[in-house]
């Protein structure tokens, strides 16, 4: 059947199984927007920025697992995506981005909003695509999506000249569309996952290093079945947080700058150390020279770029983890026998990390009355039964709310952990919370933070997601001004905002709920208050302790052993 | 460059669209890798192209240069044609302006390194073709330093493997 360029982008979606697209429509998107009014099961979300269309995007693709879709216009439309685009590629998103583009003809005239978009996001994607000819579109969208779902996820940017748009072309059967497919090895080599399970049974001290490949590749039960087999610690990256369970005896919590001091610990001084899709980031490693000497590493990845890329690798597996997983349990389980005498040898390095955990704890200070931004996020994990999704912008309150808000599972958790992202985590959180109408989900920011996407409040009044927005608020930026602290000899520089909006009246003003707490006796009711909201999102200031630090802290560029406590 | 480093010929078979140059030449900018020469041509498949590029880095980089190309979409296949098992040539134009007394010994050095004289039609400037592997081409230009070179245009190296090994595509339509 013959259809127009904008028709073809419809069907495609459909047959992708997209009901939920963000976008902001203009001029050289025009004809696609005509053509979503006839489809009525494609629910569209219109944004006030185009940035937060990619978070809320990202955020429904964290929690579903499945592409999120953008539909923007060209020029301003498509350049406010790079933000987004450059967020979900650090951390292996699947996002469709979908932009207009002047007509053909006119590429490269400098034309009213013209931007080479292809030129500009081929850094931050995974692929991008210039249509030419409407004859190709079927198969580029089609591409698109099998490319940003397959083997390390990532987003994929369709640019989309406006006057293909009404082009016309033969629509063939979807099956019939043939694509180019990534490579991607999913199955991990048999005789390198015996040499990495040989080596786990010979490990004294063993720690596996969790990281969002778990996630990514919904390796959670295929984890803790090895994990419980083997009695082996886990510590998890800030991205791998929620692949075991936070709250289970054999939890080490987050590594890195900000984790835990005996996970840190663990991994330093580990002999041998499973990477389960981690990437050997410099936030865990720290000084890569002196990173846990003395172990010998296997790393589990799905992008060979990935292994050998930081530290070098004594056994290196390339596969999906949940596919590798399955087959470590299955030679654990062969060697049931001799899992006793495992355990037993591991033992000792267990006493040595009870040890730790007995020295330096996860606590925060208990003030009388000001509000600690630690305690109004262990009372939000508390109150919601660390149930709730949770989405963060970027510094202090995003260490604090890794640390305290204790995830039993995956998918739960969506915070811009390569990038670093202020302003993801409200649109985020918008995105995550169309995709689960029933769930909590609770925004976890700062006042800085907040206002780099606070429009988005709009969308949410308008799409009656009740959203919890809980902002603590130290009227400064808080991790750039806990550097110059320590860094730079207390010399502040411009980390305060001595001017923001009254947070209580600006959600008001939106039509959203506004709360405030300024005393730690007001915490948990205001959280009730927002708990109980089921169709206005609810913004909550936090009034806190102005000049709190995140501990333990890895000083940047020193090693895991140079960690600071207090 | 350090003991470490050693220059690398890396053949590369990408699609033949456009922007596949750009995706190539930016992943090595984006990720501080050098590109010393390189050389793209249509291949007898129209649908692809061959790319050949010289870099150099210790085993390390070279290793990553390699994985980071094979992520590129477009591209389809990689091989570091380096070793013994590859033959590997470049092309080099040289204009020499030879003082007159030079002039004549211009002409034996080029029979000596098996080049030819493209252009004579000045009788003070000569443009010199050679053929010849990229280390080969260094010391010939320091052994045609006496006849004071105005201009040198290299291709840098392509290469082949040896005996029936090609470069050939995978079928990956799924």
């Amino acid at each position: 059947m013959e259809m127009t360029g904008a028709q073809i982008l419809m069907e495609c979606l459909k047959e992708e199984g997209v009901d939920l697209i963000f976008g902001y429509p203009g001029g050289a998107i025009l004809h696609v927007y005509d053509e979503l009014v006839r489809h009525p099961d494609i629910r569209h979300v219109l944004v006030r920025h185009e940035q937060g269309a990619v978070h809320a995007a990202d955020g429904y693709a964290r929690v579903t697992g499945k592409p999120g879709v953008v539909l923007v216009t060209s020029g301003p439309g498509a350049t406010n995506t790079v933000t987004g685009l450059a967020t979900a590629i650090m951390d292996s998103i699947p996002i469709v981005v979908i932009t207009g583009q002047v007509p053909l003809g006119m590429i490269g005239n400098d034309a009213f909003q013209e931007a080479d978009i292809v030129g500009i996001t081929r850094s931050c994607t995974k692929h991008n695509y210039l249509v030419k000819d409407v004859k190709d579109l079927q198969r580029i969208v089609k591409e698109a999506f099998h490319i940003a779902r397959t083997g390390r996820p990532g987003p994929v940017l369709v640019d989309f000249p406006k006057d293909l748009q009404l082009h016309k072309a033969e629509y063939l059967p979807y099956d019939q569309v043939k694509v180019r497919s990534p490579r991607a090895t999913y199955e991990g080599h048999p005789g390198q996952i015996k040499k990495g399970w040989e080596l786990i049974k010979s490990a004294k001290k063993p720690l596996y290093y969790v990281g969002g490949g778990s996630v990514l590749s919904r390796a959670s039960e295929e984890l803790k079945e090895l994990a419980y087999l083997t009695k082996v610690p886990v510590a998890m990256t800030l991205m791998g947080l929620g692949a075991f369970p936070g709250t289970d005896d054999l939890s080490l919590g987050m590594l890195g700058m900000h984790g835990t001091y005996y996970s840190n610990m663990a991994i330093n001084n580990c002999d041998v150390l499973v990477s389960l899709g981690a990437r050997f980031d410099d936030r865990v490693t720290g000084k890569l020279s002196e990173f846990s000497k003395n172990s010998k590493k296997i790393h589990v990845d799905i992008d060979p770029a990935n292994v050998g890329k930081c530290v070098m690798i004594d056994v290196p597996i390339v596969g999906n983890v949940k596919h590798v997983l399955k087959e470590f349990i299955k030679l654990a389980q062969a060697d049931a026998k001799s899992l006793p005498q495992f355990q037993k040898q591991i033992q000792p390095w267990w006493d040595q990390i009870q040890e730790w955990k007995t020295k330096a704890p996860m606590k925060y200070e208990q003030d009388e009355g000001a509000i600690r931004a630690q305690y109004a996020i262990d009372m939000l994990y508390q109150m919601t039964g660390g149930d709730a999704i949770v989405t963060t912008d970027v510094g202090q309150h995003q260490m604090w709310a890794a640390q305290f808000y204790h995830f039993k599972e995956p998918h739960r958790w969506c915070t811009s952990g390569g990038l670093g992202t202020m302003g993801f985590g409200f649109p985020a959180a918008i995105g995550a919370q169309l995709a689960f109408p029933d769930k909590k989900v609770i925004c976890i920011t700062g006042d800085g933070s907040i206002q780099m996407n606070i429009q988005e409040l709009a969308t949410a009044v308008e799409w009656k997601t009740p959203v919890i927005i809980a902002i603590m608020n130290n009227k400064f930026l808080g991790m750039v001004r806990q550097w110059q602290e320590l860094f730079y000899d207390n010399r502040y520089s411009e980390v305060q905002m001595e001017v923001q909006p009254d947070f209580v009246k600006l959600a008001e003003s939106y039509g959203a709920v506004g709360l405030r707490a300024t005393k730690k006796s007001e915490v948990k009711e205001v959280i009730q208050k927002a708990l109980a909201e089921k169709e206005r999102p609810v913004v909550i200031d936090f009034v806190t302790t102005l000049e709190d630090n995140v501990y333990p802290m890895v000083p940047a560029g020193g090693a895991v052993s140079d960690i600071v406590l207090a | 460059m350090s003991e470490s480093q050693k220059y690398h010929t890396i053949s590369v078979l990408v699609e033949n669209e456009f922007g596949v140059l750009a995706r190539v030449a930016g992943m090595f900018a984006a990720r501080g890798f050098n590109i010393d020469a390189l050389s793209v041509a249509p291949t007898t498949d129209a649908k692809m192209s061959r790319m050949t590029l010289i870099t150099h880095g210790n085993e390390l980089i070279i290793e990553q240069i390699l994985k980071q190309l094979n992520r590129l979409i477009d591209v389809i296949k990689v091989v570091d044609v380096s070793s013994e098992e590859c033959v590997r040539t470049g092309l080099m134009l040289v204009k020499v302006a030879p003082s007159e007394a030079d002039r004549k010994r211009v002409q034996e050095s080029v029979e000596k390194f098996k080049g030819r004289i493209l252009d004579s039609t000045d009788s003070r400037n000569f443009v010199l073709e050679f053929v010849g592997e990229n280390e080969a081409m260094e010391s010939l230009l320091k052994n045609l330093q006496e006849f004071n070179i105005v201009e040198v245009a290299r291709t840098g190296n392509i290469a082949m493997q040896k005996g029936k090994a090609i470069l050939a595509s995978k079928s990956e339509d799924s």
